[in-house]
């Protein structure tokens, strides 16, 4: 059983188009791997805007515990101001109070509070759901605004993939990932038998690429690349190939810039679905051949 | 000596758990006698850490060896700390794989080989 | 006044927009600094070219345990809410990855047997642009997994929180990295795409704004892409629309060069400055603008 996981360090490059479209391709008859889906982005979970799923199962997400002060208990002793490194306790009239925004729940203040006058309450940060689409099963979450420990939820959305995959004889599980390279990517990649990073030929997109590869080597994760609106800016385009000519990484396609794509989301459909032959459609075929052939090739 | 096999349902002839952190059972056997029990692992549902965690749990139930799929770097660091060799395997029941160990054909391994769970 | 500029799909024009107000801004003789507080994925250098001649590493502290003075009671690691710190046969183990720096093993320790290490995380970097805004930026490690303490140093930057006007440039989401950055605005743009993406998005992004209790309004970036479905929203909930970039292949290429909105478009540094005044004015009246 493989993972793909589809990076971009800068958001807004097409992570999610290019999934949608893969989730399309897997799903057709002949496809190679029997596929679950999984939407790492559980901040801006847009999966489920293309793949229409149907929710078959919703869980609660209790993410971590923020401080609260019993004011009855508290002495107004200071300690637990003194302690927090996280400029969470503050005090206004001799009344003690925690802000759960910056309260990072490490209790600290808890086991320091001399009358015992702090106690943690578990926060529900979000939720996960399981889900069934005409693309196949589909696992992706929504964290509640705000919350922390979204590197927590990704992690979870991924078991449950990973676990039904197993369970079920799936080959593949692919992975929409979040933007950046933190603990949310860190949790997405994680596992990983290959990243596909959509990489787009702007300054800020090549820039990004670099951070993110970066990441996938350092986790010693193979990294395949493939440039969206690659004809948006040519010079780009060309320093991205040279780029992966000299680190050897593998160039497996460029996707045009294409307004099928925005009008395929508009009408809940993967762009490879609601308008096959589109210029968009074709690139991601040949680039979703060629991610194909790369998992094989892992094989042997 | 004590081994424990990662399992998903505690029974000895039905396939073992390829994880470790998070499996549902841990098969305790006296290598000596086979005697065996399912012990549900403690660390199944931690909020995060689950392999040190599922160390700490074998490490005091007395636990010389373990046998699963593969491990977290946090985990294989932990057993190490523990004096807790590792094993992996790719299938097997954990009969057989007691079997396997005992006919020295089990694969050590000497640095983690599994995905780390951040959280 | 602090300005702060977020979303929450990515890729929308955040930086697109904080690189150009920043620059209306100090053409108005403002003292202006533009905060990057994308830590994972920082760009806004490329457009404002800053001298950088500040630099500071940004350090977790994390536990280090004398053996000797061990005694293996366990304490450590029953306070670590993180799974930083284990106790197994006797030795202590530190997962540094996993470690928040909070401290709190260090306090409860009966042998004080841990003093603390820093870790870094990563680093601030800061100067000045060739039009005198002053920058500062944070970059997180390849590999660590958390941002929010080097975005909380950035903003601790005693020189970039001073300036008249602070534009903070954010992460894309709705997570902790997007929390820390906004904390302490007076004001947040929104900025979006017009498709469900963007819409789906903006959704979190302005919940956001409402958990911290800060005013927001939104910029519709590459109008006319997709559908109608931000106006719509922005009219059912009350939020202003500020300003309408159009989907323009000229604006597109420049970005994409590395050029900045007021070099491809000279006609917006006249409109950031008059959303600015009416920003203001807004704020001190209470009303909508």
């Amino acid at each position: 059983m493989k993972q793909l996981v589809i990076l971009s360090g800068k958001g807004g490059t097409g992570k999610t188009s290019v999934a949608a479209a893969f989730a399309d391709l897997l799903s057709l008859e002949n496809a190679p791997f029997k596929t679950v889906l999984a939407d790492a982005d559980v901040d801006a979970s847009n999966l489920e805007l293309v793949l229409m799923p149907s929710v078959v199962e919703r869980e609660e997400f209790w993410g971590g515990s923020v401080a609260e002060i019993d004011s009855d208990n508290c002495s107004a002793c200071g300690i637990c101001a003194e302690v927090c490194r996280f400029d969470a306790v503050s005090v206004k009239d001799d009344v003690y109070t925690v802000d759960p925004i910056a309260c990072d729940g490490c209790a600290a203040c808890v086991y320091q509070c001399p009358n015992e006058a702090i106690s943690m309450k578990e926060q529900l940060a979000g939720e996960w759901y399981r889900s069934e689409s005409r693309y196949g099963p589909l696992f992706h979450a929504m964290l509640i605004p705000a919350q922390e420990n979204s590197g927590k939820l990704v992690t979870l959305v991924k078991q449950q993939a990973r676990l039904l995959a197993l369970d079920e004889a799936y080959d593949l599980v692919l992975v929409d990932g979040p933007p950046g390279i933190g603990c949310p990517v860190i949790s997405a990649v994680s596992g990983a038998n290959l990243a596909l990073i959509v990489a787009e030929p702007t300054a800020s997109g090549v820039h990004d690429m670099h951070r993110v590869l970066e990441t996938t080597r350092h986790f010693g994760v193979e990294a395949l690349i493939c440039i969206n609106k690659a004809d948006i800016y040519l010079d780009g385009t060309n320093k991205i190939e040279e780029y992966c000519r000299k680190e050897n990484i593998r160039m497996v396609g460029k996707i045009p810039f294409d307004l099928m794509v925005t009008e395929s989301m508009i009408h809940g459909k993967p762009v490879t679905s609601y308008q096959p032959e589109s210029p968009a459609s074709l690139a991601i075929r040949d680039v979703w051949t060629e991610v194909m052939k790369a998992i094989k090739d892992q094989e042997l | 000596m004590i081994i424990a096999i990662s399992s998903t349902d505690g029974k000895f002839n039905t396939e073992f758990s390829p994880r470790f952190g998070r499996c549902n059972f841990f098969i305790i056997v006296d290598t000596d006698t086979r005697e065996w029990e399912a012990k549900p692992n403690p660390a199944l549902n931690a909020r995060g850490g689950a392999g040190p965690q599922a160390v700490q749990f074998l490490s005091a139930s007395g636990v010389e060896a373990t046998i699963t799929g593969r491990y977290g770097p946090n985990a294989y660091t932990t057993l190490k700390t523990a004096d807790i060799r590792a094993y992996v395997a790719e299938t097997g029941t954990p009969e057989e794989l007691l079997d396997a160990f005992l006919s020295g054909t089990l694969e050590e391994v000497t640095s983690a080989t599994g995905e780390e769970l951040h959280h | 006044m602090k300005i702060a500029i977020a979303s929450g799909k990515g890729g929308t024009g955040k930086t697109t927009v904080a690189t150009a107000f920043a620059q209306a801004l100090s053409r108005m003789e403002y003292s202006v600094s533009l905060v990057d507080c994308d830590v994972e994925a920082p760009n806004a250098h490329i457009f404002i070219q800053p001298i950088l001649d500040q630099f500071e590493d940004v350090n977790v502290l994390i536990p280090s345990v004398d053996a000797d003075s061990c005694t293996g009671c366990g304490l450590c690691a029953e306070v670590c809410q993180f799974h930083a710190i284990v106790v197994i046969g006797g030795k202590t183990l530190v997962f540094p990855e996993m470690c928040h720096g909070c401290g709190s093993c260090t306090l409860v320790c009966p042998e004080q047997a841990i003093s603390e290490i820093p870790n870094r995380l990563g680093v601030l970097e800061g100067g000045l642009s060739q039009e005198g805004i002053r920058f500062g930026q944070g970059i997180l490690d390849i590999g660590e997994p958390m941002a929010v303490p080097v975005i909380s140093k950035l903003k601790k930057w005693q020189n970039l929180m001073d300036a008249e006007i602070v534009v903070i440039d954010s992460p894309p989401g709705a997570s902790c990295p997007v929390v820390e950055s906004l904390r302490g605005a007076d004001y947040i743009i929104l900025v979006t795409e017009p498709t469900p993406f963007g819409l789906h998005d903006l959704r979190q992004a302005y919940q956001v704004t409402q958990v911290l209790g800060i005013p927001a309004g939104i910029i519709i970036n590459r109008d006319g892409i997709g559908d109608t479905g931000v106006d719509q929203y922005s009219a059912e909930v009350g939020i202003d629309i500020l300003m309408r970039i159009p989907l323009e292949r000229k604006i597109g290429q420049g970005i994409a060069q590395g050029k900045s909105l007021l070099e491809v478009k000279p006609e917006y540094e006249k409109y950031f400055q008059q959303l600015y005044l009416q920003i203001g004015e807004a704020l001190s009246s209470g009303n909508n603008l």
